[in-house]
């Protein structure tokens, strides 16, 4: 294989792989900083207990973002010299303020976030989880900037060496997709959120340990999944106008539709024959892609063969990527209805089925998240600046033989990572939240720090108080 | 207004702290097996815990910025130095989620351990790779590198690598000598004459080596009427590394961390005096690397607002965890039987290793 294929191997994998945790901690970080929030306004105790037992698992998916995060921001330019060269006026910005404005407030707080509930008052530490929080989501805007303006390009100007120029910031930023992208992503990261804390509630309810905070994680994600997955519905619905209007052929590829036309079907399943240029074994209904696609019964919708066979991405995978993200949103709003209309009957804690359920959805918004990211990204193929630059032109001058070294080197490190978190997340939430006891829910060891103050004759140690009994 | 210089210098600036910042905890890792006992690695660790993050977002800025700023730099260096920065990144992945699993372990907290410290020990070594591969400078052919993967590696690289894991060891020892107390604190002492010594020599080396056969170089520092204020620069240097060995059993505990950051300083200016003003060395100028006026405009005035409220809230975060470090419940384990009190000669005398 050439440094082409592998280079792409190893960014899909390295990208796949780290978006799964930006996805589980902007949904966990507002979750806790509610948390927070709650137990500082209210003193309730189970708010407490919540929040220290989720705080200790989001610790662990942040740190995996962080390391594979910063992975990525080398890799742009040891693989994709030419992707990097070209667009390093506008793409470059864009990520200098991630880091700054988000990156760095991070880091900033999560240390008072993980470490310093007992150092700072209950107010200074919801702010700090509040600015985790924040960041998170500066994050998310920035970096879906970045990656919007790459399939919608907007506000520049072309020079003769391939280079582009910025010539509005604005209309750059809030170029045509990006209000669309960032608000399912979002969302997406809400979704996917709530239901690891449902499922991981639902496991706690379903052995009956941890009832009364468990409980209480259990009817929060519940009802705010009720609230975002109908809302995902209807930003979905826009996003896939807006790429309708802007990559038609994207759409159509997600649709399984070779000839452009009025009123056409909504096709269920099928094999789109790339070759062949039409779709095998297909199931259709007609009209009903023109309704929901252009909100007319027989509105005009562009087919694959619009453009040549070279401007085309490799269907099937967009085509599939697409019915696996849509089916999941369909099965989590069947959930999330499902829930409602127990919460209603005042059987939500105590229907052992859907404890079940609520389990086996947990993962479900992860594989979405993955699925969407599949479509929006191979649909956009062949060019990686669309329209303009072609990911053949963006790669590096790279020898094969190192990137397959550093892509094996990916795959083994990475799956050991997912391994250990696995291991380590499981023991943390098989342990449970701490038992409520009030005052210093974190036990302080002492120590070292008697044995320090006699070394050197000073007592200058910042000690915690111990409470009594510890 | 001269904004490539303006960049050059908030470049530098970013550089300075990332080797900083990011050098005393990635030197806590490289120190970490030397430690004697698991619980000094516990408090070890629990120094940085907090920080490190912190820290290490200089290194994901520092790449930002050169894209940003410096972009011929950003697509000519990364692909010349492939293989070590990819060896970096495992590292730096490695001893970053150690941090995360390995206060949660109880029966693999040796994998972690040589997790962090092996993770610590090969990101400074790859560190070092890349900065003597950038003093000896890269091929580069039509805007692009044109070399091969193994053009990254070089003698000077391998004595840099070793520079800078005792650079990084000795800032780790100063935060120690610092940050803690008690037999951490006894062994940090001890092990910082090591460190010093594996600093200092390999300080020699470098200069030595890179006089001997990058001959711009040599130009610079010895052609010439500058050769007498340039050589203030290694004499800084020597007096400022007898001055840490004085320190070293010092009852001022910040002053061998404070020492080790103006050697570091000294290093780096000496570095900036041999390859000034070159991004990449002998091929592209800050000037004819830079990106549009216009990105560097819109990337200045986020610099100018953004960078302070950062250092004032990264600031606020090192004052939250300040003084001495004490252990901190998290995740299992259970409290420990407190030591005995003991003076220092005996705590010293009693720490099974003693490295010098």
């Amino acid at each position: 294989m050439d440094a082409l294929t592998l280079s792409r191997i190893q960014f899909a994998f390295t990208i796949g792989f780290h978006i799964l945790w930006p996805a589980f901690t902007i949904g966990i970080a507002s979750f806790v900083a509610f948390l927070s929030f709650r137990w500082w306004r209210t003193d309730n105790p189970v708010y407490g207990a919540l929040m220290r037992f989720w705080i200790r698992i989001f610790a662990l998916g942040f740190g995996m973002g962080v390391v594979t995060g910063l992975v990525l921001s080398y890799q742009i330019g040891t693989n994709w010299s030419g992707f990097s060269r070209a667009v390093s006026n506008v793409l470059g910005p864009f990520f200098m303020y991630e880091v700054m404005t988000a990156f760095f407030l991070e880091a900033g707080f999560i240390g008072i976030v993980i470490f310093g509930e007992n150092r700072v008052g209950r107010g200074a530490h919801f702010f700090a989880c509040l600015m985790v929080a924040t960041g998170t989501l500066f994050s998310a805007s920035w970096i879906l900037a970045s990656n919007s303006w790459m399939q919608t390009p907007a506000g520049y100007t072309l020079d003769a060496d391939g280079l582009f120029h910025v010539a509005d910031w604005w209309a750059a930023f809030f170029n045509p997709s990006f209000p669309y992208r960032f608000l399912h992503m979002v969302c997406a990261s809400y979704i996917t959120g709530s239901f690891v804390v449902a499922g991981v509630s639902a496991y706690h309810l379903w052995r009956r340990q941890h009832v009364e905070v468990a409980r209480k994680g259990f009817s929060l994600a519940m009802g705010a999944a009720l609230v975002l997955v109908p809302l995902q519905l209807v930003i979905g619905d826009a996003h896939g106008r807006n790429t309708m209007r802007h990559q038609p052929t994207k759409l159509a590829a997600m649709e399984g539709l070779w000839d452009s036309g009025s009123g056409v079907p909504a096709t269920l399943i099928a094999w789109p024959d790339m070759a062949a240029e039409r779709n095998r074994f297909e199931i259709a209904i007609p009209h009903v892609a023109s309704l929901y696609l252009t909100h007319s019964w027989n509105g005009y919708v562009q087919g694959l063969k619009a453009v040549p066979a070279a401007e085309r991405p490799y269907v099937p995978l967009v085509f599939f990527a697409f019915r696996i993200m849509v089916g999941i949103g369909i099965v989590l709003l069947i959930l999330a209805i499902i829930g409602g209309v127990l919460r209603w009957r005042g059987r939500l804690f105590t229907t052992r089925w859907f404890q079940l359920a609520a389990m086996a959805a947990t993962p479900l918004g992860f594989i979405a998240v993955i699925a969407g990211w599949t479509v929006t990204e191979t649909g956009r193929q062949p060019y990686v600046v669309y329209g303009h630059l072609r990911t053949a032109d963006a790669v590096a001058p790279l020898a094969p033989g190192a990137v397959l070294t550093s892509l094996l080197m990916f795959a083994l490190v990475y799956n050991l990572l997912l391994l250990a978190f696995f291991w380590y997340g499981a023991r943390v939430v098989i342990r449970g939240p701490a038992v409520i006891t009030g005052m210093h829910p974190n036990a302080v060891r002492p120590g070292l720090e008697q044995a320090g103050t006699a070394v050197l004759g000073r007592g200058r140690a910042l000690t915690t108080p111990i409470a009594a009994g510890e | 207004m001269d904004l490539p210089l303006i960049f050059a210098l908030v470049s530098a600036f970013a550089i300075a702290i990332y080797v900083l910042a990011d050098g005393f905890d990635l030197g806590i890792g490289i120190l970490f097996l030397l430690a004697p006992r698991d619980r000094h690695r516990d408090l070890m660790m629990q120094s940085i815990a907090p920080m490190w993050d912190g820290n290490e977002t200089w290194l994901v800025l520092g790449g930002a910025l050169l894209w940003a700023a410096f972009p011929v730099a950003y697509y000519v260096l990364l692909p010349a130095f492939y293989l070590p920065i990819m060896a970096m990144l495992f590292a730096l992945i490695l001893r970053g989620i150690a941090f995360e699993f390995r206060f949660q372990a109880t029966r693999f907290r040796r994998v972690w351990d040589f997790a962090f410290a092996g993770g610590s020990l090969l990101a400074a070594l790859a560190q070092g790779i890349v900065l003597g591969g950038f003093i000896g400078g890269v091929p580069m052919h039509d805007g692009a590198f044109s070399g091969t993967a193994f053009n990254a590696f070089s003698l000077l690289g391998l004595l840099c690598g070793a520079g800078l894991v005792g650079g990084y060891a000795l800032l780790g020892a100063g935060w120690l000598i610092w940050r803690t107390e008690g037999a951490v604190q006894v062994f940090g002492r001890e092990v910082g004459r090591a460190a010093l010594i594996l600093t200092a020599s390999m300080m020699t080396l470098v200069s030595a080596w890179t006089a001997l056969t990058v001959p711009e170089v040599a130009q610079r520092w010895f052609a010439g009427p500058q050769v007498l204020p340039l050589a203030l620069f290694p004499l800084a240097a020597a007096g400022v590394s007898v001055l840490i060995g004085r320190s070293l059993w010092s009852r001022r505990e910040t002053r061998v961390f404070q020492l080790t950051i103006v050697l570091f300083l000294l290093g780096f200016a000496g570095l900036v005096v041999s390859l000034w003003p070159y991004v990449v060395p002998r091929h592209a100028t800050i000037w004819s690397a830079a990106s549009d006026d216009a990105t560097l405009r819109f990337v200045g005035v986020g610099v100018l607002i953004v960078v302070p409220v950062i250092m004032a809230y990264l600031g606020h975060a090192y004052w939250v965890f300040r003084g001495k470090t004490v252990l901190e419940a998290h995740g299992t384990e259970e409290a420990r039987p407190a030591a005995p009190p003991v003076g220092r000669r005996a705590t010293a005398s009693e720490t099974a290793l003693h490295l010098c």
